[in-house]
């Protein structure tokens, strides 16, 4: 990950310049449409500033009406500032992605068996087209490889300056257009419709262009629109209940105390907190196809993790040498090592690091002869001055060794035994043709892992391991790793079938794939993670594409969805506890000219009724301002299980939320009186 | 203000709801269709119910099926009472010879009665013939009720449901609540009522000559009978004016015990019948506490309120440190009885008073025109408080719940844009009905001909009639003469939206709920069980509440109470 996609600050200078513009053109209702609340502070604002206009050109003082009518305005300003400067990270990130299209001419074959070729544009490209990439080219389109190997530079996807290879055949024989082939030739078969390839799509996705309500955001519009509807009510029905009382209402100050009834706070954040979620994503890399599968990763139930990659390192490694009856343990470990020199395999470099570790060192000696791995002896090791050493699985060296297994030591059957019911791989070691020891192979947890697990656990996500390993080698691995399940000896299809049955208890069931037989339970997958190295279909049928390939992200995905939801919450429950402090700072303003007993309501002591008002529409409209860095950083997300988390959170946003208003409006309402603004 | 007040504010809360803790028991075998031990009496009365209907008791409804055959009984029930009203002086049991009902006035009885509210434009003992008062006015307590404990089932069963079509059958359910328990429990009520005192009899008023010489005359009715189920089924339309302040209604302390215990003891029941069939017994009682503490706290409000506050207008007539604000409060019941009573008809939208709310103290006042308008769920109508309840738990879990990361659930079913749209509606209209009648009201020539006070305090009734109505209470402000063609006629449209354009949208919520799978609860699952969660749902019946209502009640009783306040300086 040596480049972020989302590199650009929050705060950067150019992104609050873009804002700021972008603020005033979202102005147009026609653009506040989906956003109710906003939209009906935009018609008071609007309906403020004609009666201002009235008051000032009829020769009235027009101080409070002019201010009321700036404050309404800004407050649509900020919300729209909010949204624009979470979609400004996510512009800043397309564009450099959008330098990066194709604009050279790719080598279209036109006929295979004698190569001719014709200079083609690449948005010309129809999928099924067979072009010819050489080193030095920008591949033209995302594709399969048909022939070839090469090493390709996909740092404009991924920001992974290391080129990979990439070949014909196999999981790896994807390409993706915008990337540029570093070393050697491929002929790559056309995939995407031109505009609709995997860039394109990227670009779609991080500027938001095609961004629609998440089911979630969508019941919250509702409620929103709903809770808008009701205070429309009290404050309209204001005027009949307010003439029988002999109250005169200025109809400015019943639009001022609307505006500020309504939740503008969640309403003007609830899209920036949306975007920032998936531009969290971005930041880790992941890309999303929606913000769905974001609010779907929240929701996940059920971890689909492969054992290999994600919770185990995938190499097995040494982690003991048991030395056999009358052999010293520094004799058996020297013997592993020196059996293990001209091993390059993970494996036999695990063994000379575990030597090491344990201070036993040795250089190959000059002359020495490696004895390769084959398929048929399953052994290999060293010959050196008329020594030898070997390792290589039990049977194999056993019979090399002319032993039959009775004539094992004891001590050393029952170490192998051991290893093997621990779920790992017993090597035997002969040292001169006698045999001196056992490794103990084992397929290495990665650390933090269990720990992870254990967070997940305490938000309720299930984690079941999936692994072709045999059962007793599962069990040990998932007992180590502390999952809560887990399949042995799985194929493709047991993975659909898993996903089947928890959806089928309404489960959301998350998991992450790479290779082609994965994509049908990706697809199936709610949320569904592709690794970016993976096969062209993988990529295709998840929602989720992880530019890092690295499987362990499916957790940080379960985490940037809880911390969405979570932030939509807390704001909501802020901003509807905010409005007990309006109503008594609001409503006494309002009556107390004609019933003075109700100064008894004014409970902070505000200087005067136009103060007052005036204070309480300055404070809805800093309070969005105030709360854009938390919209777009998110709640804190902490693993302390759902009663810990909703006490903390309601204790901070729901009984702050009711406190804090009453500060900040007496603190306005002293600040508006030493200006002398009303 | 003494402990004798308070001890006996907890004690009858606390008796309220261990007697319905069983009742509730056996209501849930009732909506399960269960075996109970009165089947040998009432299945064959039930399974001839079915017979003669042509009811397949087996057929499920889904929610379009159910809310269809609610309206449908609902509008039959309607017309059949309109009409009798009408032509009650053509009809049998008349012995006062009393007129058909005005047009109006039958509409709005009519209404009033099919929705539960039991809000009375009349004086029962003026106006109403024995037949319309037990063929009419009777029936309708009984099977008003049963429909919203009918809604209740239904709502239960859809939380237990797994991917579900139906919610059951409404004319299953409508019978067995009926037959089980609204009539079992009226005929042993109505003969304790008897026991201790209070009339039931057909005869016809009888004239009396009083000490000082004058006729008087005394107002008979079969009062016992009617008066168990005004009480269980939170009806609450007396047979007399002043309802169970009323010497025959409610003659005694133990009477009002009765009676005070029967208004809330099936609502609180209603919850823990829904914690049994929807397989949620903790979570029932979460919604349980939150009723019990609010009502509660309502009664120590209102308490204080006629025992602390300063009392000008007494002191104004010459009594000097009086204990408490009697004026309307019967003698016999006290200011803590009262308070108590007042506390629960509001809650509950039950309506029946054994004091007048009006002649409380503003804050003593408001706090019952509050907890109207806090949506009749504390713990609310039969059946209807129940719903109402849900729908707060749902919006709770719903504005909190994101607060834990994951998509809200509430027993096990997911919180999503067609449950909120269809809550949000619900709530929508007690503000609608109740603050939208007022402020025309308030601004109308030929409505304020019926007001009596002028000020907050006329606001106050006025509030508290769409309030009584909407929320299907029936209790009134004393000061508004309602008998008119204006309020008959608002106020009955009020009752309609309080009842179908609530309950409407609850089975449209049913019906969403019961299609989803149900999720067995994990540690990310937001627990809706515990203290925090109760705290929550009170927070937000409060907040909700209060902000819709706020403004309003500053004009009526919060000013008034600043009012007072400056006068007694």
């Amino acid at each position: 990950m040596s480049m972020s996609l989302a590199k650009s600050g929050a705060f950067d200078q150019g992104v609050i310049l873009t804002a700021l513009k972008s603020a005033f053109a979202k102005l147009d209702p026609r653009a506040l449409a989906g956003n109710p609340v906003i939209l009906a502070t935009e018609v008071v604002a609007a309906l403020a500033t004609v009666s201002a206009i009235v008051a000032v050109s009829a020769g009235q003082p027009a101080l409070f009406a002019i201010q009321i009518a700036v404050w309404l305005w800004l407050t649509v300003l900020f919300a729209n500032f909010a949204e624009a400067i979470a979609e400004g990270r996510g512009k800043a990130a397309a564009d450099s992605l959008r330098a990066t299209r194709v604009t050279t001419k790719a080598k279209l074959i036109i006929d295979a068996s004698r190569n001719a070729m014709i200079p083609t544009p690449a948005h010309e490209l129809a999928p099924g087209d067979i072009v010819l990439v050489e080193a030095g080219d920008v591949i033209p389109a995302d594709g399969e490889i048909v022939e070839g190997v090469a090493s390709v530079n996909e740092a404009a996807i991924t920001g992974e300056s290391a080129p990979v290879i990439r070949e014909s055949g196999g999981d790896r024989s994807a390409v993706t257009g915008g990337t540029t082939v570093v070393s050697d030739w491929l002929k790559v078969r056309v995939t995407s419709q031109p505009g609709s390839s995997f860039l394109d799509r990227m670009i779609a996705m991080v500027e938001g262009a095609d961004r629609r309500k998440t089911p979630n955001e969508l019941a919250l519009a509702v409620l929103l629109a709903g809770l808008t509807l009701v205070f429309l009510i009290a404050v309209v029905t204001l005027t009949g209940l307010g003439a029988f009382s002999g109250v005169t209402l200025d109809p400015m100050v019943l639009g001022a105390l609307f505006v500020t009834l309504i939740p503008t706070t969640i309403g003007g954040l609830l899209s920036a907190v949306g975007i920032a979620g998936m531009d969290r994503l971005l930041k880790v890399n992941v890309l999303a196809t929606s913000g769905r599968a974001v609010e779907a990763a929240g929701d996940v139930d059920t971890l689909l993790l492969d054992k290999t990659g994600t919770i185990t390192f995938g190499n097995r490694m040494a982690v003991e040498v048991v030395p056999a009856p009358g052999v010293r343990p520094d004799a058996a470990l020297r013997a592993a090592l020196m059996a293990s020199l001209a091993d390059e395999t993970p494996e036999g470099r695990s063994i000379v690091e575990l030597a090491r570790n344990q201070g036993v060192t040795a250089q190959s000696p000059a002359g020495a002869t490696p004895i390769p791995f084959t398929a048929t002896t399953r052994q290999s090791g060293l010959d050196a001055d008329g020594k030898s050493w070997r390792k290589g699985a039990v049977e194999a060296v056993l019979k090399t060794l002319d032993l039959s297994e009775n004539q094992v030591p004891a001590e050393l059957r029952q170490a192998i035994d051991k290893v093997a019911r621990s779920g790992g791989t017993p090597l035997a070691v002969s040292e001169n043709g006698a045999l001196v020891g056992v490794i103990h192979l084992k397929d290495v947890v990665k650390p933090g892992v269990k720990e992870r697990f254990a967070d997940l656990r305490r938000m309720g996500v299930r984690t079941v391991m999936i692994t072709g390993d045999n059962p007793v080698t599962a069990a040990a691995i998932a007992s180590e790793a502390g999952v809560d399940d887990f399949l042995a000896e799985a194929t493709p299809e047991d993975k659909l079938r898993i996903i089947r049955t928890e959806q089928a208890k309404g489960r959301l069931v998350a998991m992450c794939g790479d290779g082609a037989n994965d994509a049908p339970a990706l697809a199936q997958a709610d949320v569904g993670v592709a690794m970016q190295t993976g096969a062209q279909a993988a990529r295709e049928a998840g929602n989720m594409v992880d530019l890092d390939s690295d499987p362990t992200k499916v957790l940080e995905i379960v985490e940037v969805g809880k911390q969405l939801l979570i932030t939509r919450g807390a704001l909501t429950t802020f901003s509807i506890a905010n409005d007990v402090a309006k109503y008594f700072a609001i409503i006494p303003a309002l009556f107390v000219g004609s019933l003075p007993a109700l100064a008894g309501l004014n409970v902070m002591g505000l200087a005067s009724p136009e103060s007052a008002i005036l204070s309480a529409v300055i404070f809805n409209a800093l309070v969005i301002v105030a709360l854009i860095p938390l919209a777009l950083r998110g709640v804190r997300y902490r693993a302390i299980g759902a009663a810990k988390l909703l006490s903390r959170n309601l204790t901070i946003y729901g009984i702050g939320g009711l406190i804090a208003p009453f500060v900040g409006i007496k603190l306005i309402d002293m600040i508006v009186v030493a200006l002398k603004l009303a | 203000m003494d402990w004798r007040g308070w001890a006996e504010i907890v004690f009858t809360i606390a008796l309220t709801v261990a007697i319905g803790w069983p009742l509730g028991l056996f209501m849930s075998r009732v909506w399960a269709g269960d075996r109970t031990w009165l089947d040998p009496v009432l299945r064959p009365v039930e399974r001839l119910t079915y017979a003669a209907f042509g009811i397949d008791s087996k057929k499920g409804q889904t929610w379009l099926g159910y809310a269809a055959a609610l309206i449908a009984f609902s509008a039959a029930g309607f017309v059949m009472l309109y009409l009798q009203l009408r032509f009650q002086n053509l009809l049998p049991l008349n012995p006062q010879g009393f007129d058909g009902l005005s047009p109006h006035l039958a509409f709005n009885t009519a209404v009033s009665f099919v929705t539960n509210t039991n809000w009375q434009s009349y004086g029962g003992e003026a106006t109403m013939s024995h037949l319309s008062q037990m063929a009419g006015l009777t029936v309708q307590n009984f099977v008003s009720a049963g429909a919203g404990l009918a809604v209740a089932a239904a709502i239960a069963r859809a939380f237990a449901a797994d991917r579900g079509e139906t919610l059951g059958n409404f004319w299953v359910d409508l019978t067995r609540v009926v037959l089980y328990v609204l009539l079992p429990l009226s005929i042993v009520t109505a003969l304790a009522l008897v026991a201790a005192g209070v009339p039931q009899t057909l005869l016809a008023n009888v004239e009396a000559a009083t000490l000082v010489g004058v006729k008087q005359v005394i107002s008979l009715a079969p009062t016992a009978s009617q008066e168990a189920i005004k009480q269980w089924g939170t009806n609450g339309g007396g047979i007399f004016n002043v309802n169970s302040a009323h010497p025959f209604e409610n003659p005694s302390p133990l009477t009002n015990l009765i009676e005070v215990v029967s208004l809330n003891a099936l609502a609180f029941g209603t919850v823990v019948a829904f914690g049994r069939v929807a397989g949620a017994r903790k979570e029932a009682r979460a919604l349980l506490a939150a009723m019990v503490i609010l009502v509660g706290v309502a009664a120590a409000a209102i308490y204080a309120s006629e025992t602390l506050t300063p009392q000008p207008a007494l002191a104004a007539a010459g009594i000097s440190n009086p204990t408490a604000n009697m004026e309307g409060k019967e003698v016999r019941f006290g200011p803590a009885a009262s308070a108590l009573w007042a506390a629960q008809t509001t809650g509950a939208s039950n309506g029946s008073v054994n004091s007048m709310h009006g002649s409380f103290m503003p804050l003593g006042g408001g706090m019952a025109l509050f907890m109207i308008q806090l949506g009749e769920i504390l713990p609310g109508g039969a059946g209807s408080g129940l719903y109402g309840m849900v729908v707060m738990a749902l919006l709770a879990v719903f504005v909190a719940g994101l607060m834990v990361g994951r998509t809200p659930e509430y027993l096990g079913k997911k919180v999503e844009a067609r449950e909120i749209k269809f809550a949000m509606l619900a709530v929508l209209i007690l503000p609608l009905a109740i603050l939208g009648f007022s402020a025309v009201a308030a601004v109308t020539p030929v409505a304020l001909e019926g007001l009596l006070n002028k000020g907050p305090r006329g606001l106050t009734e006025i509030l508290y009639a769409y309030s009584s109505a909407a929320g299907n209470n029936g209790s009134a402000y004393a000061g508004l003469t309602a008998n008119a063609p204006w309020w008959n006629t608002t106020l009955g449209i009020a009752m309609l939206l309080g009842r179908f354009a609530y309950a409407i949208p609850v089975l449209a919520i049913a019906g969403a709920i019961a299609a989803k799978p149900k999720l067995a609860p994990t540690a990310g699952t937001l627990p809706s069980d515990s203290p925090l969660f109760v705290g929550l749902l009170i927070g937000i019946i409060l907040i909700l509440g209060g902000l819709q209502f706020f403004p309003a009640l500053a004009l009526g009783p919060i000013v008034e109470h600043f009012q007072v306040l400056a006068a007694s300086r």
